[in-house]
């Protein structure tokens, strides 16, 4: 009894820590609707700041003072250069579709993960004991640290603080305003821009006061953010966007299944958080505390796509000639990234299948990539199944999962249908992590090499070329089908289209399935190419690395994935190859892009091929 | 010009395209002459291509390349190998398997590299491993740790330098044993190198001590320990003793949260890792004292190998050595060694020269086996002291991998064939 006691109260502790940077997050979605990626590279940097910030003060005031103070004024510090970065670069992106924060914010990341090795170093660094609060009191027999009861009371304190502050100022009634309707508000005259910057700034304190605390009780090292920032996210989802309550709530929750879960079940460590998910969503499809929201939409209603012209169809037609004379004129390593590239640009061409046609945002498109690979590699490694046969059977493991994943999503839609598709994901990863012999576990599955015919470096690439542009080609008579045209209706007007007695539902299921199937097909590919498979393949990386080609390219046309992916994935090959910091080099060239060309590389071509001759410009004026 | 004219007609499209290419390369050749660079030839550098996690791992990799730059240049400034500097070429994998894979193959194709070396997680170097297998290079295999590299999945053209799990399990496991503690707890991350190291663990103290009673275990997510919580479970089965397999970031949350909340007061700790300075370094004035670890107390080991290496590394750098230092340098040292012994950089002759050589390394001499390709390198395993606010090892001797070794017939059949 006394141990459960306490246990809770280590749940409690460990809630505390984790809401202080999910209200943080909950916050900046729920008013401005950014996907703040780089929310976990704040929390970071609250950290490794916190700690440089004690030891520059501890000579002026001594251990006391030196660590209270550093604490929060690093955290003002912290927020002081988010609401730069909001100045600069998020606030030129409100009018891009959404989703471009979250390539921005990626970008941003990357660059943060590279200054904080450059100017921290590589080693983990140990921060101070808490002055004051260095020991334990006994709680019914059991030992509880001092630090963590201090904690204990910080997440109330900064609920109550939130809740004060949303209920009974002025600037909280316009924050909740714009977290119900921001077009609303802005019509009524308020300046949505600082609204914006405040909020972020604000948010972002919240999670560098998250790291910042933290100092006392974990190392600080380069993986705090990514470690973090996925924690965050189911936990601000779990809870409803938006809802600081909510985020309060599943905190709690999450901590506390995981102090007791490990007790029954320790090897759950991996897969908990993502459970609970799963089933918060299927049961409640806007989380525990959230509103439904207006349907987030990945791509604002466009021109209607149209059949390629004659000049466009001669010039791809070159490109295409062009590629297949590849093997004339690249050597065998080229040609094994070119083979890695056009995977690539098949995988993100299936995203944007689901995202650009669909309206369907994927959080865990890696998860039919993953499937696609492991059912190639089961195939060749237990069946011993012929290239071919086994290049057939991932796409059709991957069109399983989809099924499965599809008809759970169909209540969900906007951030919650892709945090769904997140979960599902996190849970094949992890079943293919602790697999066992069956699946390799994370030792993963070796000697998937194609067979002789296709075994050179030139003849893969032929087989991948030809595979790729079939199945996008396929893609996009998919998207000007009968077919294609339903799903884009119910992206543009659900409400009308269901009028016309359009099955929202089971169409957004088939696309999902299509995307899946297609997602498969690059994974066995890729298994292929790399003669092995590991749970890798279906890891969060990966699925962000699809999210940001389709973002570069741009989300309105196929172009754009293609475009993205050889963008994307041939900088970072050639960078991670050339350069030491790689990271942020390619950080800053996507925060540029993102900046530069908020339509995607695609939407250059757009503006060329529309451009008026001469003359005014023919763009509406804007509010 | 005439012959290749003859040759497209008259053979298959993939003659063609290595005509193609044999010619550009030719025209590269003859204009990179006239260009005045260096000749080939006596010159010409052996190239060595190394494979890491560079981007993921600074705090183990950056060491690691600090070493393996200190064997090249005193290579090199003794002549080089076969007459012919030696010159490493490094490349990062991001921590993925795939990217490795990417990086190999670039080294291989592009460069030219003679034979591959490096990687750090078990599952990247497995990757490699059967990479090196299909192209038919050999590859050295410098840190990771697991027992299906050499065995369940090794073949021919893959040896291993560092101990793996099983033999430091076992050089802890000998230690355990003469604990009185009858009942045992793990922790370990949630992963191979954790579920093998705490299988190792068990078997070999297992078969040391039978009335040994497994009593709890906790298997914390890697990198995201939930420690309080960890620590509250394992205080719950009341163990006489500990094997920890937690290392990094997780191990300081989980020693700060297990000293405040008294976990270690009389509980022995068997910790694996826990020695070197990757992992010591950062606990500072925390060190928990008494537990028996396997690592390197570079500053305290006194033969004149080690001694030498220190202040070579010393006087280069202006730091002190870690275990990834040691690794790296090994590693470069054996490479070396086996290209002097096979006389060539061709991949069978590497290979048998490979099998069975010695090599001269800041721990004393080693032995690659043939049998398993495992090399004989070892650890060092004491006890964890504090001294002066940082972490040392103290009471400690360096154990001989050989001693930890199955036979050589036994490795051989855990092998494929």
């Amino acid at each position: 009894m006394d141990f459960l006691l306490v246990q809770a109260l280590n749940g409690l502790a460990s809630a505390s820590s984790l809401f202080l940077v999910a209200s943080g997050l909950s916050l900046i979605f729920g008013v401005t609707r950014i996907v703040n990626f780089a929310h976990g590279a704040f929390y970071m940097l609250g950290a490794y700041g916190a700690y440089s910030l004690y030891r520059l003060l501890l000579p002026l005031l001594g251990t006391g003072w030196g660590f209270w103070l550093a604490l929060p004024l690093t955290a003002l510090a912290v927020a002081a250069v988010a609401a730069l970065v909001e100045i600069l670069i998020l606030r030129r992106l409100y009018d891009a579709p959404e989703l471009l924060q979250l390539l921005a914010t990626f970008g941003l990341t990357l660059i943060t993960e590279d200054l904080v090795l450059m100017v921290w170093g590589a080693e983990d660094l140990l921060g101070p004991r808490a002055p004051g609060l260095k020991g334990a009191v006994s709680i019914l027999g059991q030992k509880f640290p001092l630090y963590d009861l201090a904690l204990l009371a910080v997440g109330p304190v900064v609920w109550l603080a939130l809740r004060w502050w949303l209920t009974r100022t002025r600037w909280g009634l316009l924050v909740r305003a714009a977290t119900q309707d921001r077009a609303m508000v802005a019509a009524l005259g308020v300046n949505q821009a600082w609204l914006f910057t405040g909020v972020f700034a604000l948010g972002v304190f919240l999670a560098a006061l998250g790291g910042a605390i933290q100092l006392p009780r974990d190392a600080i090292h380069h993986g705090m953010g990514l470690q973090v920032i996925v924690a965050v996210f189911v936990v601000v989802v779990i809870g409803g966007l938006g809802s600081i309550s909510g985020a309060l709530l599943a905190s709690v929750l999450i901590a506390e299944l995981n102090a007791f879960g490990i007790l029954l079940f320790p090897r759950i460590t991996l897969v908990l958080m993502f459970l609970v998910m799963a089933a918060v969503l299927i049961v409640r499809p806007s989380g525990l505390l959230g509103k439904p929201q207006a349907p987030a939409q990945a791509v604002s209603p466009s021109r209607p796509w149209q059949p390629w012209q004659p000049p466009v169809r001669w010039l791809l037609l070159a490109a295409v000639g062009l590629a297949a004379s590849a093997p004339l004129w690249l050597g065998d390593y080229r040609l094994s990234v070119a083979s890695e590239i056009l995977i690539f640009m098949l995988f993100a061409a299936s995203l944007h299948l689901m995202m650009g046609v669909g309206g369907l945002i994927s959080f865990g498109h890696a998860a039919f990539f993953g499937l696609g690979a492991y059912g190639a590699a089961l195939s060749v490694h237990w069946l011993q199944a012929p290239m071919g046969l086994a290049l057939l059977n991932g796409p059709l493991l991957a069109i399983a999962g989809a099924i499965l994943l599809g008809g759970f999503c169909l209540r969900l839609s906007g951030v919650y249908l892709a945090m769904l598709t997140l979960a599902f994901a996190q849970i094949v990863w992890s079943v293919l992590f602790q697999g066992g012999e069956w699946s390799g576990g994370d030792n993963g599955l070796l000697g998937i090499w194609p067979q002789a015919w296709a075994a050179s470096p030139a003849a893969f690439y032929g087989l991948t070329l030809a595979v790729v542009v079939l199945a996008i080609l396929l893609i996009r008579r998919l998207s000007l089908s009968p077919f294609g045209y339903a799903v884009r209706g119910c992206r543009d007007n659900p409400l009308r289209a269901e009028a016309i007695g359009l099955p929202r539902g089971p169409l957004h299921w088939a696309c999902m399935v299509f995307a899946g199937a297609f997602a498969g097909l690059a994974g066995a590919l890729y298994a292929f190419l790399k003669g092995s498979v590991f749970p890798d393949s279906v890891a969060i990386p990966l699925s962000v690395d699809g999210l940001v080609m389709v973002m570069l390219g741009g989300v309105q046309s196929l172009t754009g994935p293609v475009l993205g992916a050889l963008v994307y994935k041939g900088l970072s090959m050639s960078l991670i190859s050339a350069v030491e910091y790689w990271r942020l080099i390619l950080g800053g060239l996507i925060v540029v892009l993102a900046t530069a060309l908020p339509q995607g590389l695609s939407g250059v071509i757009d503006l060329v091929r529309r451009a008026p001759p001469t003359g005014p410009s023919t763009e509406e004026p804007r509010p | 010009m005439l012959t290749w004219v003859t040759e497209t007609r008259t053979t298959t499209r993939v003659a063609v395209q290595g005509a193609i290419r044999r010619t550009l390369l030719a025209a590269a050749v003859t204009l990179s002459a006239l260009w005045g660079t260096p000749q080939a030839g006596a010159a010409e550098p052996i190239r060595i291509g190394e494979v890491n996690s560079y981007s993921r791992l600074p705090a183990f990799t950056e060491p690691y390349r600090k070493g393996l730059l200190l064997a090249q240049e005193q290579i090199n400034a003794n002549g080089g190998v076969l007459g012919r500097p030696l010159e490493v070429i490094t490349r990062d994998d991001g921590g993925k398997p795939g990217d490795a894979i990417t990086a190999a193959n670039e080294l291989l194709s592009r460069d030219q590299v003679s034979l591959l070396m490096g990687t750090f997680f078990s599952h990247v170097g497995l990757a490699v491993a059967d990479f090196a297998q299909q192209k038919k290079v050999l590859f050295l295999a410098a840190e990771p740790l697991t027992d299906a590299l050499i065995w369940s999945q090794g073949n021919d053209y893959t040896f291993r330098l560092r101990p793996s799990v099983s033999m430091q399990a076992k050089m802890l496991a000998e230690q355990a044993a003469k604990l009185p503690a009858k009942r045992w707890a793990t922790v370990a991350p949630n992963y191979e190198y954790g579920t093998s190291a705490v299988a190792a663990f068990k078997d070999a103290l297992t078969a040391l001590r039978p009335d040994i009673e497994w009593v709890g275990e906790q298997w914390p997510a890697q990198g995201n320990i939930d420690a309080a919580a960890t620590v509250q479970a394992l205080a719950l089965v009341k163990p006489e003793a500990l094997f920890n397999v937690t290392f990094g970031p997780d191990l300081t949350k989980f020693v700060r949260e297990g000293s405040v909340r008294g976990l270690f007061d009389d509980l022995p700790v068997v910790s694996l890792l826990t020695g070197e300075p990757e992992y010591l370094d950062p606990l500072g004035a925390e060190t928990p004292e008494g537990w028996i670890v396997t690592g390197y107390p570079w500053s305290q080991i006194t033969t004149p190998e080690h001694q030498a290496f220190l202040q070579a590394y010393q006087a280069k750098y202006n730091d002190y050595p870690r275990v990834g230092s040691v690794v790296g340098y090994s590693a470069m040292m054996s490479a070396a060694a086996i290209i002097k012994k096979a006389g060539s950089t061709d991949t069978a002759a590497l290979i048998a020269a490979a099998k069975g050589i010695d090599v001269a390394t800041p721990f004393g001499p080693i032995t690659f086996r043939a049998a398993d390709h495992q090399s004989t390198l070892g650890a060092f395993v004491g006890k964890t002291a504090q001294k002066d606010g940082a972490g040392v090892m103290v009471d400690f001797s360096y154990r001989n991998g050989a001693d930890y070794l199955p036979p050589p017939e036994q490795a051989a059949a855990l092998r494929p064939r």
